[in-house]
């Protein structure tokens, strides 16, 4: 392919409307004559998945927002009867509910991704911790959805999470009360919750125009981590990128077909189908899966305000990245220390989320509080070190050069 | 051009920061009642007026469960037992120092009275369970003993104590304390 085409409108309305919002031009550019490295593999769909995924809880979300009620003495009827009632509303919810599971499957290895072929390096910073706020803002919105439930589950995870922050000096039991808007977790929060996890999507898709803005600033990283150097080097996102990332929604929807239909309520724990009651904690309480590396973070240290900061710290520290990576060398490809590094951290990580399901006790403090450790000296020791005594393998002069080889 | 001094003030400067002064104060001052509506309502602290408790009915040992301000009072009828293993400790061991005459009303130490929420991160400790003879937290495992306090666990605090008096020898009245309302 020939370098990008211009935006050349035949169209005589399309030709006016150019001259006054040139969105022809922008959407031409953006979409179709963009230029994207020949050499990106499938890890590189989720990108897309996870705009179309915001798009499904967007559309999933104001729906039921007409059917429920953010009254704590219906909010949990009110949910049951779209279950029960609703036309399709069985459908609507469970799309909602396992889309919150599908969407955070989607980020975890849209993150990985970008850990394992050096996305967050130079220029790429700024595009990096957009995801990393994006995060944030998904972390926020999944829990508010969580609580509106109104279950057991839903109560106590409101409970415990908002007391995080009773941890801070001082101001702590304020600063909670504030929260609340009671004494303790009741109508009040309901309703702020509600009014936040409504607004919330609407603030992560904002971010997400300055995380494809910065995208298309930047470009795209690659699996062989060089800047593209010549037309030979990329092809158009239309037709190339746009069929690869439709392929791949399709793919992912099965996934989440098979759970919406054979199996809602895998991922739900079912204390949740108890109407939430002040009075009594339920006998085990845990997060949804996708918090559960963070909570054995928490429960691994034995001091409450030392075990909050860890928390906070495992995710902000993910902001800093860019400048933790001490190493000129992007992709995980050409750096072999860094990639067996890079695999103890997913083992780490996917370990910790496996021990904060489990109880706090014996062996599984243990090995939370090792994990927890190498996750953290991840990026404080090893990174930092890596980039100064690791022998990188030689880099390939061009993209379509390690292309054309790896054929070959 | 040569550049301009920036020592001397210009009638523009003084305008420019005049008007950012202004927008300032305005912002701070729209800020007030944006916080100040997430705090408790009106009738959010009018329900949290003090509640009178009977305690005749509670049988030696026994703990129950009573509601004040949302939040779950422990009363505990200590058994001469419980107030013994309470008063043997060498408070200086413990994460919270505070000894068992500290934790109840002078004259009534067959009643502990706290505020049944584990000061790690809220959950409701269970009653009769673990190692002290007070309380378990099912969340993340603290231990409680039968005086209220922390023995075991990540729970920074011994259970909080609720403002109180007794009225009678049966009877006390949670939320006031010698007089003054909390």
């Amino acid at each position: 392919m020939s370098g990008p085409s211009t935006y050349q409108p035949q169209n005589g309305f399309l030709k006016w409307l150019e001259r006054r919002l040139p969105i022809g031009g922008l959407i031409h550019s953006s979409f179709i004559a963009y230029p994207t490295p020949r050499n990106l593999n499938y890890w590189w769909t989720f990108g897309g998945i996870l705009a179309f995924m915001l798009g499904v809880q967007m559309i999933t979300g104001i729906v039921l927002a007409m059917h429920y009620t953010p009254n704590v003495n219906l909010a949990f009827d009110s949910v049951e009867a779209i279950m029960r009632d609703v036309n399709y509303g069985w459908l609507l919810r469970y799309v909602h509910a396992n889309g919150a599971s599908m969407f955070f499957l989607a980020v975890y290895i849209h993150i990985f991704r970008g850990l394992y072929y050096g996305s967050y390096k130079e220029p790429r910073e700024v595009l990096w911790i957009l995801g990393v706020i994006l995060y944030l803002l998904m972390m926020a919105t999944g829990f508010l959805g969580y609580v509106l439930v109104w279950g057991q589950m839903s109560f106590w995870a409101a409970t415990v999470i908002t007391n995080l922050f009773s941890a801070i000096p001082g101001i702590g039991d304020a600063v909670v009360t504030w929260l609340w808007g009671g004494y303790a977790v009741g109508n009040p929060t309901l309703n702020r919750f509600y009014s936040l996890h409504y607004l919330l999507p609407f603030v992560i898709a904002g971010v997400v125009v300055l995380h494809v803005w910065a995208l298309h600033v930047v470009g795209q990283n690659n699996p062989a981590g060089i800047e593209p150097k010549s037309d030979k080097d990329t092809v158009p996102f239309t037709p190339y990128a746009t069929v690869k990332d439709s392929f791949m929604i399709a793919c992912f929807c099965i996934v989440f077909a098979w759970l919406v239909f054979y199996v809602p309520n895998y991922l739900v724990h079912s204390d949740n189908y108890i109407p939430a009651d002040p009075a009594v904690t339920p006998s085990e309480i845990v997060p949804e899966w996708y918090y559960l590396p963070f909570y054995a973070i928490l429960r691994s240290i034995p001091n409450k305000l030392l075990g909050v900061i860890a928390l906070f710290s495992s995710i902000i520290i993910l902001a800093f990245l860019p400048w933790l990576d001490t190493s000129r060398v992007r992709s995980a490809r050409y750096r072999p220390l860094f990639r067996q590094f890079f695999w103890l951290f997913v083992i780490s990580a996917v370990g910790l989320g496996y021990l904060g399901s489990k109880p706090p006790e014996g062996i599984y403090v243990i090995l939370s509080r090792i994990f927890t450790l190498y996750y953290f000296a991840f990026f404080l020791i090893i990174l930092p070190l890596l980039g100064i005594f690791e022998r990188t393998k030689a880099l390939p002069n061009s993209i379509s050069e390690s292309v054309l080889k790896a054929k070959a | 051009m040569t550049t301009v001094s920036s020592a001397a003030p210009t009638r523009r400067d003084f305008l420019y920061i005049a008007t950012g002064a202004v927008g300032a104060v305005g912002v701070a001052a729209t800020l007030v009642p944006l916080i100040s509506q997430m705090n408790p309502d009106a009738s959010t602290i009018a329900a949290g007026a003090p509640i009178d408790v009977d305690l005749s009915p509670i049988a030696d040992g026994q703990i129950i469960k009573v509601f004040w301000r949302s939040k779950p009072i422990f009363i505990f009828h200590r058994t001469k037992h419980d107030i013994e293993l309470a008063k043997d400790v060498n408070v200086s061991t413990l994460r919270d120092p505070e000894p068992d005459s500290a934790r109840v009303k002078p004259g009534h130490e067959e009643w502990l009275v706290v505020i049944g929420i584990c000061t790690h991160l809220g959950c409701i400790p269970l009653p009769h369970e673990g190692q002290y003879d007070g309380w378990f937290c099912p969340c993340h495992g603290s231990q409680y003993d039968s005086s209220g306090r922390i023995r075991q666990g990540p729970a920074p605090k011994n259970l909080y104590l609720p403002p109180y008096e007794f009225v009678s020898n049966t009877r006390i009245r949670i939320g006031v304390e010698s007089g003054t309302t909390a």
